[in-house]
């Protein structure tokens, strides 16, 4: 399927998942931070938050820069002023809704 | 990228009558799209459908199961067998407490055509540079999938962000 805008599908899938919501909610409120600082307090391994950190930088969401030993990570303040543009979500939701139909027809 | 519509293509391995019944037949075109109509489409009429779960992905039923029971009101535009389907809409008006009916409608066109590989499908919905824009915040925060708590975390950050 052709879409208006492949990557903002992509930016979707990383934001939809309850432990990067948390992430996105921490890196709003206090900025850049190190995998120690956004594990603090929570149950969750570093290597899970890492893994999460990861799923986001691919989709552009978040980028580590290098300070000293450790990797800070901050938000993409772009992407998600892409993310909260309203006529993307309505062609996320037309998206799915032809993924549907595709199923629907092709079975 | 326009403000005021979106387009998008679709090939489909099916016949064409296939995709037209999917399209055409209110039963069908509900179980895929998540709604259930009381009465087949026809042109000019005015449909009241109510939001029922998706029948095609378990994951999307799920997204819309909070939304279920909410009526929805859509305008049968034209429809030309295996050419054309369009309909009006509010977009996102599933606030119980909203009057839609005197709001600008956007317009949904389904087009249809044969080729070596399949059907080709352009789906376009245009009128959103009409549509208020206190609507259009609601029709975001108002999305299926979790979207309320997404959105309140993206403003949130670009509002700290300034």
């Amino acid at each position: 399927m052709r879409s208006s805008s492949p990557k903002t599908a992509h930016l979707f899938a990383a934001l939809g998942d309850e432990t990067r919501l948390r992430l996105v909610s921490r890196l709003c409120g206090a900025g850049p931070m190190s995998i120690a600082r956004l594990t603090e307090g929570t149950k969750i391994t570093r290597q899970a938050i890492a893994k999460h950190l990861r799923v986001m930088e691919r989709s552009g969401l978040v980028h580590g820069r290098r300070q000293g030993r450790e990797t800070l990570w901050q938000l993409e303040q772009r992407r998600l002023e892409e993310a909260s543009h309203y006529l993307d979500i309505v062609s996320k939701q037309w998206d799915a809704a032809l993924l549907r139909l595709r199923k629907f027809v092709e079975d | 990228m326009s403000t005021d519509r979106i387009v998008k293509t679709v090939l489909l391995h099916a016949p064409i009558s296939r995709v037209w019944r999917a399209l055409s037949d209110s039963t069908e075109f509900g179980s895929w799209f998540g709604m259930k109509f009381n009465a087949p489409f026809a042109p000019g009429a005015i449909m009241r459908g109510v939001i029922v779960p998706t029948t095609v992905d378990a994951e999307v039923a799920k997204s819309q199961k909070p939304y279920e029971g909410i009526p929805f009101d859509i305008v049968i535009d034209r429809m030309e067998p295996e050419k054309l389907l369009s309909f009006r809409w509010h977009p996102g008006a599933i606030d119980p407490n909203i009057d839609y009916a005197a709001e600008p409608t956007t317009l949904v066109v389904f087009e249809l055509q044969e080729t070596a590989e399949g059907v080709l499908l352009t789906l376009t919905e245009s009128g959103f540079d009409q549509i208020p824009l206190a609507r259009r915040a609601r029709a975001f925060q108002s999305n299926e999938g979790g979207w309320t708590a997404q959105m309140r975390l993206i403003s949130q950050y670009l509002h700290n962000a300034q």
